[in-house]
């Protein structure tokens, strides 16, 4: 069943044109990977659908009703909830307040607490007492994802949550995406990382200059036909 | 024993200051917005009080409590439908707005109380006393010490201990990444504004029963409140009563030494403090 979609989606900054009419979709349950190279419009397309950048309202559908025209608190307290790009923790705040308020706006109970997502991510909890900024990326990153799943969202948008950090720590970070599935969210899932995306998704859509160029199951895919539509005919 | 007297005297006045200045440390803190109209916000909720103690012959404290409600939802108001319309990148348009609110203020005043100077009655609490070793502390200027320090131990315990207190912070450091958490930044600072106004209230009920007051006054406690919350330090409420005390230790000695000196020494210490420590005293790590 779809639980949320894009249809026609555009996005301006100013006066440039960002997104050229994206239509993508994800079903529930499902684990959608978005792929790009920087500029691509891949974090515009998450930034769109959070409610960061409002939209008109049909643009954007959760659950069969319009969201495009709504805030980004109130995306939020649907359940589309983002990981944003840069982790983003709060400087004031504690590694424990920083998840804390992460059900601020949506405190509906179920599988997410603090103590499962300490479970999810057991450094955490050592920490929990430190300003989230003085941890590691790995570890901010982990807060991060542990935040957003404070509220136990329907949807989780993740934005290249692998930026920056070393190969071994992605591993441990894509580790908690089983748990986060089992636990009944459906995922999208930003990444620059070719390799690691297909791994891990259903679905995989790849954009170029603010348009989808490709879209498929992992295994239907081949290699070509991403790298034209990651670089462009012309690098092909 | 002078000496001593004199320090306590102007710690006590630290206190009064340091209320003036709570609730414009609290905006500041959150929104990163200047309330010019800060002192004329105190006077008017002086006139309020002064209104219940007046007409409906209420003690000054039960009016303070009456007036409470009032002036939150006049600061819930004022955020929501005018100075949240003013915030953004440019950091003029809020400046200019408050500063506006402070004239209207200061006018309106004037037309509905005059320029006389009045005065919340305190009863038998304004002459009172007790003897500390020594020397005798004023019970008035003792309870207002008391009242800051209890505002301030309440704030910090709002924004350390409670959800909304970590929206406050979180919105303070990234409004939009707060919004992904559901938070509303311009219902926050609504809130925010509302508290602030109480605090404004208790400054206005002590402002009122400590001294006179009359519709132009306004402008010299705002900056008081100004330079405690410089001094003190940007973002932190402890800081600012730091900062208030000096102010008011400053003023009475200065006032001792030769009373012409009273406010100028008060402007001077401000200087110093800033001179040796430009980020105040007690500033918050982030920022």
């Amino acid at each position: 069943m779809e639980l949320l979609a894009t249809r026609g989606l555009t996005a301006f900054y100013g006066d440039f044109q960002a997104l050229f009419g994206v239509d993508i979709s994800l079903d529930e349950g499902e684990t959608v990977a978005i792929i790009g190279a920087n500029g691509a419009g891949k974090t515009t397309l998450l930034r769109s659908i959070s409610g960061v950048i409002r939209n008109a309202p049909d643009s954007v559908t959760f659950a069969d009703a319009p969201v495009g025209h709504l805030d980004a608190d109130r995306v939020m307290a649907l359940g589309v909830v983002m990981v944003p790009e840069g982790r983003r923790l709060f400087p004031s705040l504690s590694v424990e307040e920083n998840l804390q308020i992460g059900s601020y706006g949506r405190n509906i109970g179920g599988y997410w607490t603090l103590a499962t997502v300490y479970e999810l991510f057991p450094v955490l909890k050592e920490r929990r007492k430190s300003p989230g900024t003085a941890l590691s990326g790995g570890q901010q990153q982990m807060v991060a994802i542990g935040r957003a799943l404070m509220s136990n969202p329907r949807v989780l948008l993740c934005d290249e949550i692998s930026l920056g950090l070393a190969p071994v720590v992605i591993r441990d970070i894509y580790a908690a995406l089983p748990k986060i599935r089992e636990s009944g969210a459906s995922v999208v899932i930003v990444e620059q990382d070719i390799n690691q995306a297909l791994k891990v998704s259903d679905r995989v859509y790849c954009m170029l200059e603010g348009r989808v160029t490709l879209s498929g199951k992992p295994s239907e895919v081949s290699r070509d036909r991403i790298h034209t539509a990651y670089f462009g005919e012309t690098a092909a | 024993m002078i000496w001593l007297d004199t320090v306590i005297q102007g710690v006590l006045l630290g206190g009064l200051y340091a209320l003036f200045a709570a609730g414009l440390s609290l905006v500041f803190g959150i929104m990163r917005l200047v309330n010019l109209a800060h002192g004329d916000l105190i006077v008017f909720g002086a006139y309020i009080i002064l209104i219940l103690v007046s007409l409906l012959g209420l003690n000054a404290f039960i009016a303070a409590a009456i007036a409470t409600p009032l002036m939150f939802a006049l600061g819930w108001l004022l955020q929501r439908f005018v100075l949240n319309r003013t915030l953004g990148e440019d950091i003029l348009p809020p400046l200019l707005v408050t500063f506006g609110l402070s004239i209207a203020l200061q006018n309106a005043l004037l037309e509905g109380f005059s320029a006389d100077s009045q005065r919340i009655g305190g009863g038998t609490l304004e002459t009172e006393s007790l003897a500390v070793g020594p020397i005798n502390v004023g019970v008035m200027p003792l309870l207002c010490f008391v009242s800051a320090v209890l505002v301030i131990v309440a704030l910090n315990q709002l924004f350390y201990r409670t959800s909304l207190g970590r929206a406050f912070r979180a919105t303070s450091d990234d409004p939009v990444t707060a919004s992904l958490m559901g938070v509303r930044p311009a219902q926050i600072f609504s809130v925010a504004t509302g508290i602030a106004m109480v605090v404004v209230t208790v400054a206005a009920l002590y402002l009122g029963m400590r001294a006179n007051f009359d519709p132009t006054i306004g402008p010299a406690r705002l900056i008081y409140a100004f330079e405690a919350v410089i001094i003190g330090g940007l973002g932190s409420l402890w800081g600012t009563l730091l900062g208030g005390i000096i102010i008011g230790v400053a003023q009475t000695v200065g006032a001792a030494v030769n009373p012409e000196w009273q406010i100028l020494s008060g402007h001077v210490a401000f200087l110093v403090v800033l001179l040796v420590r430009p980020r105040g005293l007690l500033p918050r790590a982030v920022d």
